[in-house]
């Protein structure tokens, strides 16, 4: 066990446990911040998607012992009240079904208009495709996905 | 407006505190579930008013409608409130969503499965909301010494226009709850409703962005110890003993200890289906902390049935497809006679593999079993069956055991099957502490109820017109009899024979979304492809012609044929039509078309696709439904592709196999389901609207879709796909 200091959603959080604990068990378990899901542990479906810095990484191969004192954002932190221009498209187009794969999904779908803004179909395809959806809302993904970019260019 | 008697499950009706001694189901979770308006602190309700087990109403006008039934991700927790909501007349916007626990005193069927929770739900929220707003009404006429006939409702609004009196719900919740539940009720005419019919967004949306706790997995208790599973390695073999010492001694862990599940003597139900009698339990602290003791356990099975392989399997359901069943499952005519008189004969086999259902919220369950009662909640498709088995099992009434339903990370029909929450009550029971049980995704994928494997083979003989004269399907699957009978074509064709065989297996499988149906709708609507082009007729057309004869001259006693041939017509004609259909070609696309009625629904489909090198890329796929009344279009269509890209999905790139009765596939990256990219590029649907009483969504946009992609997939290579997944290299992904 060791003790560490983590930067999340804009607060300091210690938290003292096995250096090799993946930070989403640490987020999960330790800081009862459960909108991160386990879903397959060996980031293949892309259900445990963070944002460190502002990259999307998957947070069941990311040991608390490589992260340091780099800013790490969750969903619960991605805005103040809900209201991202993704999680508004995500409402807009009613994209869920069962949920439990969409934090991950918008915490990818953010990260990735961070970095293209005005994606097409074919680039939101690549970026998307490690986020498995096994309800099938995939259209639905990249309809709310292209909606959230045009309202943030407009 | 009709009137109709309320006597359908009128114990419903009565108020939820006569039933439950008060309090049962009160808790007001909407301050609690997100951040309030300074508009909505404003409307903070004073008093809440039962008004029966389905509803509630404050004293300022909101509305609580509880949800009967499990959530999987069908949507049936905005649906069937908003059918309360409609015969209730209140504004959707002041009504709160509920899901109810389970109460067998009050909701009749709260299961989640076979499409069945709106068709069998309906009548019974109708009257719900119209038992209450009679009631409202009766309070006003008592309040303004007015008819009751005469009053009038409106979003939640009273009026007399006699008296010119007005009244909002809120004021008249606290007098309509003392008020006899009438003996009839009217209920609205399809034309008057102004809920139902309409897009409204899924209740829980606003949570499930925000990523706030409603799953099984996310349920966090004062002293909660977390509790994993370790099952046998193989089907065919059973716990014989561990060492658990140096386990027990890592960071931690609780506990480490072999759990009977299903000792002797324990009355199963149904649900109980793929349940392992015998399992490891691992007790910890964190997950992370169970995981590591779980990988460094060394237990010891044995072999105490045939360890069987996807080999074993392929010969066996081979050998029972050549063999002829004693008995048939329907005859009609003389089948070998048309055969031989036939100018021209097709036989074609068809086979799909197992397949996990891997929900992507693996298997968990909450549970505290004390000596006095037992609390439960998770994510469950059938508490109603849970609680009796774990009745039986805890040695425990029925009363004493509660279960709350969580959201769930998807069903698909593995959450039938809920030996996970009997395994969580025994663990609970043992540490005498609260737990939840956690799967690991291997665990998930390797103790399924899979979807079982399936051959089937189709001979149909033409006369020298092309005329369909002779029908032969046999059908076998593993543990599963596959062949329906009594659906189409049965009853369109003079000489037709169904035979089924199964092939007992020890690998466990169960419902696996529209089951059955989900292989023979595919190879059935591909072989009618084939058989209409050996006729040389459009594919639609033959349909067409066959549907006809059901219609005009039915073969056998027409109420022994499974479906509507005007209905599914019906369908087909309508997406010939959206789709502007001329036959296999739309420009650069290649075409197939499939039509399936199963689960009460008719469903038919035309699907585009261009291929480049051997990767297919679906275009577009248009879809007419008739599942009678669409309660909300919007959740409607959402399930309508949520089905169509499981299918294709499913039926290219997924399969479980097995070496000696082990799995070979327990992760995501052995087993694949399909992506972003590969899903069509479009879907478009488009309801029938012909005012008959909803059926359900939740599968038969499924089966059918398999049919349209491989007729497609021919018209884009020229080659037949028979044998699922049509496309099984693994896709690498980043």
């Amino acid at each position: 066990m060791a003790n560490f200091n983590l930067n999340i959603n804009g607060k300091s959080q210690q938290v003292d446990v096995d250096p090799t604990t993946p930070i989403l068990w640490v987020l999960r378990d330790h800081l009862k911040l459960v909108g991160t899901k386990y879903g397959c542990g060996v980031a293949q479906c892309g259900a445990c998607t963070i944002h460190l810095g502002d990259s999307a990484v998957r947070s069941c191969q990311l040991p608390i012992s490589t992260v340091g004192d780099q800013e790490i954002t969750t969903i619960e932190g991605l805005s103040e009240n809900g209201d991202h221009p993704v999680q508004q498209a995500w409402i807009e187009e009613d994209v869920y079904q069962c949920g439990y794969c969409q934090a991950g999904q918008i915490m990818n779908a953010s990260a990735f208009l961070k970095s293209n803004s005005n994606p097409t179909d074919a680039e939101i395809e690549t970026a998307m495709n490690g986020n498995i959806c096994r309800c099938g809302t995939y259209t639905r993904i990249k309809k709310a996905i292209k909606k959230a970019a045009a309202s943030e260019n407009a | 407006m009709k009137l109709v008697k309320t006597t359908y499950n009128r114990r419903s009706f009565l108020r939820s505190s006569a039933l439950a001694g008060g309090g049962m189901m009160l808790g007001f979770s909407w301050l609690a579930s997100c951040k309030p308006t300074p508009e909505q602190l404003k409307s903070i309700p004073k008093e809440w008013f039962d008004i029966n087990g389905f509803l509630k109403i404050a004293d300022n006008g909101m509305v609580t409608i509880m949800s009967p039934n499990p959530e999987i991700g069908q949507n049936v927790k905005t649906a069937m409130p908003m059918i309360v909501a409609e015969e209730l007349d209140v504004d959707w916007d002041d009504v709160i969503v509920e899901q109810a626990p389970l109460n067998t005193d009050i909701f009749t069927r709260q299961l989640a499965g076979g499409s069945q929770s709106i068709r069998q739900g309906w009548e019974g929220l109708r009257m719900a909301g119209a038992t209450a707003r009679q009631m409202l009404i009766t309070a006003a006429a008592a309040a303004w010494q007015v008819p009751a006939n005469e009053i009038t409702t409106k979003a939640g609004v009273l009026s007399h226009e006699g008296s010119n009196k007005t009244a909002g719900y809120g004021e008249m919740a606290s007098a309509a709850a003392g008020v006899e539940i009438p003996e009839e009720v009217p209920l609205k005419e399809a034309t008057e409703f102004t809920i139902i019919g309409t897009d409204r967004k899924n209740v829980d949306g606003p949570k499930i962005v925000t990523g706030q706790p409603m799953f099984g997995l996310d349920i966090q208790e004062d002293g909660m110890l977390t509790a994993m599973i370790v099952h046998p390695p193989a089907f065919g073999m059973t716990y014989k003993s561990m060492d658990v010492e140096s386990v027990k001694a890592m960071p931690g862990i609780k506990d480490v200890f072999p759990i009977e599940v299903y000792p002797e003597g324990v009355e199963k139900q149904w649900s109980d289906g793929g349940g392992i009698a015998t399992l490891v339990a691992v007790v910890g602290e964190s997950t992370w902390q169970c995981m590591q003791a779980k990988k460094a356990l060394k237990v010891e099975w044995e072999t105490t049935s045939k360890l069987e392989s996807s080999a074993d399997h392929e010969e066996a359901l081979t050998r029972l497809l050549n063999s002829k069943p004693k008995e048939a499952a329907r005859r009609d005519g003389d089948v070998p006679k048309a055969f031989k008189n036939a100018a021209k004969v097709i036989e074609r086999t068809y086979s799909a593999p197992f397949l996990a259902h891997n929900t992507m919220e693996p298997m968990n369950f909450y549970a505290h079993v004390t000596a006095e009662e037992a609390k439960l909640k998770g994510p469950i498709q059938t508490p109603e069956f849970l609680e009796k088995t774990l009745a039986s099992r805890l040695e425990m009434p029925l009363e004493k055991i509660d279960i709350m339903m969580t959201r769930m990370g998807g069903g698909f029909g593995r959450r039938l099957y809920g030996h996970f929450g009997v395994e969580a009550a025994v663990i609970s029971k043992k540490m005498q502490a609260p737990i939840k049980l956690v799967y690991t995704r291997e665990d998930d994928m390797t103790q399924g109820t899979y979807r079982p494997s399936y051959k089937v083979r189709y001979k149909a003989g033409l006369d020298e017109n092309g005329k369909l004269i002779a029908w032969h399907v046999r059908g076998v699957g593993t543990n599963d009899d596959l062949v329906f009978e009594n659906r189409f074509p049965a009853g369109a064709v003079d000489n037709y024979l169904a035979e089924k065989h199964m092939l007992e297996s020890n690998v466990t499988t169960g419902a696996w979304r529209a089951p059955r149906s989900n292989f023979i709708a595919g190879a059935e609507q591909a072989f009618i492809d084939e058989v209409a082009e050996l006729a040389g007729k459009d594919p639609i057309e033959f349909r067409l012609e066959l549907f006809d004869r059901a219609i005009n001259d039915p073969v056998g006693d027409p109420e022994t044929n499974d479906y509507d041939p005007k209905r599914y017509a019906g369908v087909l004609r309508l997406v010939k039509e959206k789709a502007g259909w001329t036959g296999g070609k739309n420009g650069n696309s290649a075409r197939g078309v499939a039509s399936y009625y199963c689960h009460n629904s008719y469903v038919a489909q035309v699907l585009d696709l261009t291929m480049e090198g051997d990767t297919p890329t679906i275009d577009k796929v248009w879809c007419a439904v008739d599942c009678g009344i669409v309660i909300n279009p919007l959740s409607a269509r959402n399930q309508i592709e949520g089905g169509i890209i499981d299918g294709i999905g499913h039926a290219t790139y997924s399969q479980m196999t097995f070496t000696d009765g082990k799995p070979d596939q327990e992760n995501f990256d052995t087993y694949n389901l399909i992506r972003n990219n590969q899903a069509p590029k479009e879907i478009e649907t488009f309801f029938v609207e012909n005012g008959i009483d909803p059926t359900g969504l939740g599968e038969p946009s499924l089966p059918p879709v398999i049919g349209a992609l491989a007729n497609a997939l021919y018209k884009a290579t020229g080659q037949r796909y028979y044998h699922q997944p049509f496309i099984s290299e693994r896709q690498v992904v980043g």
